[in-house]
């Protein structure tokens, strides 16, 4: 695993919009029963403009970050070798459908722990208008030869 | 508000369970959520392939058994916009046998409560048969 990886600024993703029908399949997959996640008037009657996601949807989002740490030529990561360790999110209003999400990954830790790393990925989703929707923070822990 | 108010909120006590839920995972539910996800790691689905690397058996998607584990709070809470934070360490593989499935069995307590906030901090175990599978799984909620 690179050490140098830490603090490098990652672009801000291209814009996700989040779908209607995405969100009820997410809704689906992840076995929510709550009106709000899947009945378009339910979401309206409870004060939203579409379908709600479910908390732990910003993954979806955040992947697309995940996807730029993998392709760092010198990370030094290999997809194969990543077990998720740890997750969090830290939302500052829920994702609704219609959203236009962007991410920007930091790289906020590099450890080695025997002969393994761990890797800490933060990564901050942010509305069309620049406004804190989540962040979504992984610990990765890359199986190491090294 | 006055202190009269505070005691009048909310009728819960650190270490009150709160919610309970089993859910029974399938192979078809790993494809649901990887088609769901964008997540096709073929470890989710591929027997050869988690054998190559060395895996017991095809394994849910972490975020799978994250996901599934908060919907008794939902429930409970009756609003998915009632959580602010959410939190897991995957301490142990979910693996799911082709045709027995895998049974997981969440159960959620209050872990802390800030009665004047009207929030609180609720903690989850998750458990498939005796073990353990996910540390420190934490909720933060905002009380309805």
């Amino acid at each position: 695993m690179n050490p140098d990886l830490v603090g490098r600024a990652f672009e801000k993703t291209n814009s996700y919009l989040v779908g209607r029908e995405k969100v009820r399949e997410f809704s689906r997959a992840v076995l929510s029963s709550n009106p709000i996640n899947l009945n378009v008037e339910a979401a309206r009657a409870a004060g939203y403009d579409d379908l709600v996601a479910p908390p732990t949807f910003a993954i979806v989002v955040q992947e697309l970050t995940l996807a730029q740490l993998l392709a760092e030529d010198d990370a030094g990561i290999e997809l194969t070798h990543v077990v998720h360790g740890e997750q969090r999110f830290d939302y500052s209003r829920p994702i609704v459908a219609g959203d236009e999400l962007s991410a920007q990954l930091t790289v906020t830790s590099v450890k080695a722990l025997g002969g393994n790393a761990m890797v800490v990925a933060e990564s901050v989703v942010t509305d069309a208008e620049g406004e804190h929707v989540v962040t979504a923070v992984s610990t990765l822990v890359v199986r190491g030869d090294a | 508000m006055s202190e009269q108010d505070h005691e009048v909120v909310h009728a819960y006590a650190v270490g009150d369970q709160v919610a309970a839920a089993s859910y029974h995972l399938t192979r078809d539910s790993l494809v649901r959520y990887a088609g769901a996800s964008g997540d096709f790691n073929a470890i989710h689905y591929r027997d050869d392939v988690a054998a190559e690397v060395g895996l017991p058996g095809v394994l849910a998607h972490g975020m799978l058994t994250m996901g599934l584990a908060v919907q008794p709070v939902i429930d409970w809470l009756g609003d998915p916009t009632l959580v602010d934070g959410y939190q897991v360490r995957f301490t142990r593989p979910v693996v799911v046998d082709p045709v027995a499935g895998a049974d997981l069995t969440v159960t959620a307590k209050i872990g802390q409560i800030d009665e004047a906030a009207g929030t609180a901090r609720i903690d989850l175990t998750t458990t498939v048969g005796d073990d353990t599978v996910l540390g420190k799984a934490q909720v933060r909620v905002r009380l309805p």
